[in-house]
């Protein structure tokens, strides 16, 4: 497995060279000029891709419109999709349920946090195992990447053990720290970095550059969208977190991130199906709103982030 | 990677880059050290230990794990787990690939759709879970259709205990669908243009192009996104944890709600540290077998 993993250096690089090579170019591929049966073809998948798109967004819209019904008329024989009325202040109430602003805070604070401590930790050292030579490195490094095996699910109760002995359990330090060492990020900055070409950082280096002077001013700036794909797949994977924070956290009122307020506040209201599907639809906004913003960044993200290519 | 100059000094050079290279990983090697390789090592530790939250702890020898293959719930568990990811996996798989090449270049608007089938990603699972929740209700929309327009009452989903596997599992598809389609598309994105044209010279075109030269030519990227799903839907938790509650009865209780009921609830931490390893073990060999298999069906280019 490793060496495969050592070898995915090219993707990176050619993203680095020719970000936006992809795509425009095969709009419309060459060949033979459309046909009549072509075109009818090329309309019934559109058709199909549409209603496939419809299809799958029903529980979400669905949800959205009985977010605003009236409670009384959610489980209504024949469904609706809109109630009698339309009732905006559904969305006000899930505030006055619960502490939401606290939980909609807590976890921004330990997203933002947490995707900086990862960001920090990542880009160093994926520094020093991508460009900086040292014995040892590539050993380091395989060992390194053997943690990536072990599931969080493993962790997680010795992490509790060991929460209670820093007496950090219900703290924001335990919401953050612990997971914010994975190799990962270290892993994909590593890579990226190998692929930017070393003849830069050599003239550097004869001009009398020290390595943190070339960390910060030539291999940082190039990576910036290696940067931001590991910045986001981060901050996600902390705002949606849900496992963790159930286990380390007790006082949910005042700790409780977005995932477990969510869950609490379903719990506490029961049989208001009006104000859960209010409070699921607010939790889903701020992520949504991120993906819109970068979409034209996911496919290529994702190629770097997942390793698709190769 | 790239040559080394020749004339470049080693010796005291070289000792100062070790120097300076120990700075940059530190923070990293520290972090994994305390946060990683401690828990591994106290997770293997505490696994041969009676080691309740609060209160004495004792040498058990392997009675954890004794205990783990005589207790009919871990085994159900385990089953439960095996049967979400027989399921899920492959639809999941298919699905995405599916959608993937139906997306191509030529539909328009593809950027739009491609967010759609992404916005389940990535919003909380909790509210993913909790909009299913509503839908699969006896009186949900799902039910509410069915009798208004075919007259047809269908089954309590959550309450039976088959559909309530079924449920969790498509529930589980409809949330990730979207992460192994943009896996697929960014592979089918990066493949070179003059093999598919080659093989359009050579007559090849529509569905046998697609499943004879497209998908064989994505196949390492089919080959990770199973690997990736396989390992994550061995670690299925919040799905039937909010969905199900692992209900009806223990029907939809996977493993790693096992792992956290024994650890967090009955505040047994030294049997759940063994149930964990026995599910990171399930882990290891399904990935190796997967390894072993890729030769048979996954092409590399070189």
């Amino acid at each position: 497995m490793s060496t495969e993993l050592l070898t995915a250096e090219t993707s990176t690089s050619a993203l680095l060279t020719s970000e936006t090579a992809s795509g425009r170019s095969r709009r419309r591929p060459a060949g033979k000029p459309e046909t009549t049966g072509g075109r009818v073809r090329l309309v019934i998948r559109h058709v199909v891709m549409y209603a496939a798109a419809l299809v799958f967004m029903v529980p979400l819209i669905y949800a959205f419109f009985s977010a605003l019904k009236p409670n009384g008329e959610m489980f209504s024989m024949p469904p609706t999709l809109i109630g009698s009325e339309i009732k905006w202040s559904n969305f006000a109430e899930v505030f006055e349920y619960g502490p939401f602003w606290t939980y909609i805070g807590n976890s921004l604070l330990v997203a933002v946090v947490g995707t900086l401590v990862v960001l920090i930790v990542s880009t160093t050292a994926g520094y020093a195992f991508g460009r900086l030579r040292w014995k040892g490195r590539d050993l380091v490094f395989v060992a390194f990447l053997a943690t990536l095996m072990v599931p969080a699910e493993v962790l997680v109760i010795p992490m509790f053990q060991v929460m209670q002995w820093f007496q950090w359990v219900n703290t924001y330090q335990a919401l953050i720290l612990p997971f914010a060492f994975g190799a990962f990020g270290t892993f994909l900055m590593r890579q990226f970095f190998r692929g930017i070409p070393f003849e830069l950082e050599e003239a550097a280096r004869v001009d009398g550059a020290g390595p943190v002077r070339s960390f910060l001013q030539i291999i940082l700036p190039l990576s910036k969208s290696a940067v931001a794909v590991l910045a986001v797949f981060t901050f996600l994977s902390f705002w949606n977190s849900y496992l963790w924070p159930l286990i380390v956290t007790v006082d949910y009122d005042t700790l409780g991130t977005l995932p477990i307020g969510l869950a609490t506040f379903s719990g506490l209201t029961g049989t208001r199906w009006d104000l859960q599907m209010a409070a699921a639809i607010i939790s889903m906004i701020p992520t949504t709103l991120l993906v819109i913003i970068l979409q034209k960044h996911l496919v290529k993200g994702i190629a770097m982030a997942g390793l698709g290519g190769r | 990677m790239t040559a080394i100059p020749a004339t470049r000094k080693r010796g005291s050079l070289a000792r100062a880059e070790g120097r300076q290279a120990l700075g940059f990983a530190s923070p990293a090697l520290v972090g994994l050290a305390l946060f990683t390789i401690v828990p591994v090592v106290l997770s293997i530790v505490m696994s041969f230990f009676d080691w309740p939250t609060f209160g004495e702890r004792t040498f058990n020898g392997g009675a954890n794990y004794a205990r783990l293959f005589a207790n009919g719930e871990f085994a159900e568990a385990l089953r439960n787990t095996l049967v979400f990811t027989i399921l899920y996996v492959p639809v999941s798989i298919v699905l995405s690939l599916l959608l993937a090449l139906g997306l191509g270049p030529r539909i328009r608007g593809r950027g739009a759709l491609r967010v759609l089938y992404f916005i389940p990603v990535v919003t909380p699972m909790v509210a993913n879970v909790l909009v299913w929740k509503m839908l699969l209700q006896p009186q949900g929309l799902f039910n509410g259709l069915a009798q208004t327009w075919f007259g047809i009452q269908l089954p309590n989903f959550l309450a039976d205990p088959a559909w309530a596997m079924i449920m969790v599992v498509v529930m589980s598809v409809w949330q990730g669908l979207g992460y192994n389609m943009l896996i697929f598309s960014a592979a089918l994105e990066q493949l070179p243009e003059s093999v598919i044209e080659a093989a359009r010279i050579d007559g090849a075109r529509g569905l046998r192009m697609t499943w004879s030269i497209v998908v064989p030519m994505i196949s390492p990227s089919i080959f990770f996104a199973t690997i990736m799903t396989m390992i994550t839907s061995l670690q299925v938790f919040v799905q039937p944890q909010l969905l199900t509650g692992g209900g009806p009865g223990t029907a939809t209780q996977p493993l790693v709600m096992w792992i956290y009921n024994q650890g967090f609830k009955f505040q047994d931490l030294g049997l759940a540290a063994a149930g964990a390893w026995i599910l990171f073990a399930l882990i290891i060999i399904v990935t190796g077998v997967q390894f072993a298999a890729q030769k048979k069906w996954v092409h590399y280019e070189h």
